[in-house]
């Protein structure tokens, strides 16, 4: 099941500061979408409030409307909780829980829900999870090592595992492969390609080869200046970004990296 | 042909002189000889005037050998390195003491006969602790229950859930105010508490417990709200991206996270209350006898134990003193046994890490 987002009118504080303003935009079920952005203008930001992941920090919100299906997310009557158990998030830095064993971490959505499941159906998810991240092959033989004794790549792929294991419906990743090695990163590209099959994916990266590679929609955004809120600039189809962009800056951004 | 073009270690920039490694012993010794002998020209010194001029002889005589044989910089990082060692000698000259005459004079009676007796009809020889091991038990583990959720949750209440509100400031306060109440003073409200509800004179265990848990809530409460402190903002964040509710996060990813820092806190809250005295001379008060219950009657504690044996001897006075220092070595092993089995399960519960 993947699900169509709508962003309308999102605008997002960090208490008084004014992080996003007014964001508008349809992301398409069984898609990439890739956020792109120079440092400090709101991608993380705006792939937070998505999963109301943004309210956890002290004194922020977020105002107008987050549809998921036609939803509205942050209606009073909906539970986060719920949200993020349909709303899945990989994190910019990889944070297993250092307590449990790579096993356990897999099993953490299912466990941490107080979820009863049988040994067989659990071995198949840790194992079906951990191929999906391509990590199955370095880790079978410690399963029962701690997730914490990996590298800072293998726990990137774990904690895509991890969120890939309570099959969501709409999966956020918050630059997955900043930490990854080539080889690494094409297997997380391949995984996005299959994950779009029956999941919205929304990734936010900085490489621009990578958005070009795996979305097919880009959204760019910017500041204006230091200090003004982040805005989301152009977005459209990955091609028509980056071979016909309709504003400047977003021609600027793209031009700057590649050439 | 590359011998003739490699720099010789003489001349290197990037070697200097060094001492060997027994420099600073042998200076020691050196100078301790030359200082001893040098005031026994003025007639039998002090033993303590030795020392500290030895000390300050060494210091300056290392730094100056030092300085010019290795430099200014490992001149100074020796003289930092000796003067670090000294004040730690310094500071473990009391406790190798106090534990050395413990031991010394405590294992007289530290014997079966100890461990099986209690007080009851003994007025001189013989007799035991065993009422005020119990006592003591009894006592600190009525003090343990009912303090470490108290404090714990209040911890939790703190990091997870108060965010920086009023109700959380205040309670900060108070838990500092806590933190500096004399014992004594928790001890007479622990009296007081009592009397008003079972009339004046009551001694008991429970009353015992009720003054410890004053003192004990403060030190969990501080320990642990450190604790949770210190578990990364991520984890949390991971858990609830999972879909898991906020208390389950608390239950299942905080609590097992800071676990041995928790029960660190908590065995050394015990440990401290464990030897408190005054607090238990007006509540538990003593008794000769054994008392296992701990709400009704006196019971006997090992620090009030070891107070009344040593304040009050009968005649002849040495038994009463040998018990006073046997009581006090069980206090000192039971304390060093929990702390023991804390660090036990604290390492047993650490965060794993490597393969
Ligand atoms: N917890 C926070 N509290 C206050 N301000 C924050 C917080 N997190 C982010 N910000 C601010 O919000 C703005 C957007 O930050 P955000 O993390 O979304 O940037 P980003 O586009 O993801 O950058 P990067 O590419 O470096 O990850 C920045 O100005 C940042 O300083
Ligand atoms: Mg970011």
């Amino acid at each position: 099941m993947s699900k169509r987002i709508e962003l309308k009118d999102l605008n997002i504080f960090y208490g008084k500061f004014h992080a996003v303003k007014s964001v508008n935009m349809t992301i398409e079920p069984r898609a990439v979408t890739a956020f792109i952005g120079s440092s400090g203008c709101g991608k993380s930001t705006v792939l937070r409030s998505i999963n109301r992941m943004h309210e956890v920090i002290d004194g922020a919100y977020v105002e107008g409307q987050v549809l998921l299906d036609g939803v509205d997310l942050y209606d009073k009557a909906v539970d986060p909780v719920r949200v993020r158990r349909h709303i899945g998030m990989v994190f910019q830095r990889p944070n297993p829980f250092p307590t449990m064993s790579i096993r356990e971490n897999i099993l953490a959505g299912v466990r941490l829900n107080n979820s009863r499941i049988s040994k067989s159906d659990a071995d198949e998810l840790v194992e079906t999870s951990l191929q999906g991240a391509n990590l199955w092959n370095e880790v079978k033989d410690r399963l029962d090592k701690p997730g914490s004794g990996l590298s800072g790549g293998q726990q990137q792929r774990l904690c895509i595992a991890r969120a890939i294991a309570v099959s969501p419906d709409v999966l956020l990743m918050d630059e997955p492969c900043s930490a990854l090695d080539p080889i690494s990163t094409l297997a997380v590209e391949d995984l996005i390609q299959e994950l779009k099959e029956n999941y919205t994916v929304v990734i936010v990266t900085h490489n621009m080869q990578q958005a070009a590679r795996v979305s097919d929609s880009t959204a760019f955004f910017n500041l204006k200046a230091h200090g003004q809120p982040g805005e989301l600039i152009e977005y459209g189809p990955t091609e028509k970004i980056f071979h016909n962009p309709e504003q400047k800056a977003t021609e600027d951004y793209i031009t700057g990296r590649f050439g | 042909m590359t011998a003739t073009t490699m720099p010789t270690t003489t001349d290197n920039q990037l070697t200097a002189g060094q001492l060997p490694r027994f420099s600073a012993i042998a200076m020691l010794v050196v100078v301790v000889a030359v200082v001893a002998g040098v005031m026994a020209l003025f007639g039998t010194p002090a033993i303590g005037a030795v020392v500290i001029v030895s000390v300050l002889v060494f210091l300056a005589a290392m730094y100056a050998l030092s300085w010019a044989v290795e430099g200014s910089r490992r001149a100074a990082d020796r003289t930092a390195g000796h003067v670090v060692t000294g004040f730690f000698v310094l500071a473990l000259l009391p406790l190798v003491s106090l534990v050395f005459s413990t031991v010394a004079k405590g294992l007289e009676r530290f014997d079966v006969q100890f461990f099986t007796y209690s007080m009851r009809n003994v007025i001189g020889e013989g007799g035991g602790a065993i009422h005020a091991i119990w006592g003591t038990i009894i006592v600190t583990g009525l003090a343990t229950l009912i303090s470490v959720p108290i404090g714990l949750f209040t911890a939790i209440y703190l990091v997870e859930y108060a965010g920086s509100n009023k109700l959380a400031a205040a309670i900060r306060l108070f838990v500092d105010v806590m933190t500096g109440i004399p014992s004594i003073v928790a001890g007479l409200f622990a009296y007081t508490v009592f009397s008003l509800i079972l009339g004046p004179g009551t001694n008991s265990g429970l009353s015992g417990a009720i003054a410890l848990t004053v003192l004990m809530i403060p030190t969990v409460v501080r320990s642990a709200e450190e604790m949770l402190r210190l578990v990364p903002n991520e984890l949390r964040e991971a858990s609830y991206a999972l879909g898991v509710p906020k208390w389950l996060t608390i239950a299942k990813v905080v609590l097992p996270t800071a676990l041995a820092g928790l029960v660190t806190g908590v065995v050394l809250a015990i440990a401290r209350v464990m030897g408190e005295t005054a607090p238990l001379l007006v509540t538990a008060g003593i008794t000769a006898s054994m008392n296992i219950n701990p709400f009704a009657d006196p019971m006997a504690t090992l620090p009030v134990f070891v107070y009344y044996q040593y304040m009050t001897p009968g005649v002849p006075q040495d038994p009463f003193y040998a018990r006073a220092w046997a009581g006090a070595l069980v206090l000192i092993l039971i304390v060093m046994g929990l702390n023991a089995i804390g660090r036990f399960i604290a390492w047993k519960f650490a965060p794993k890490t490597g393969r």
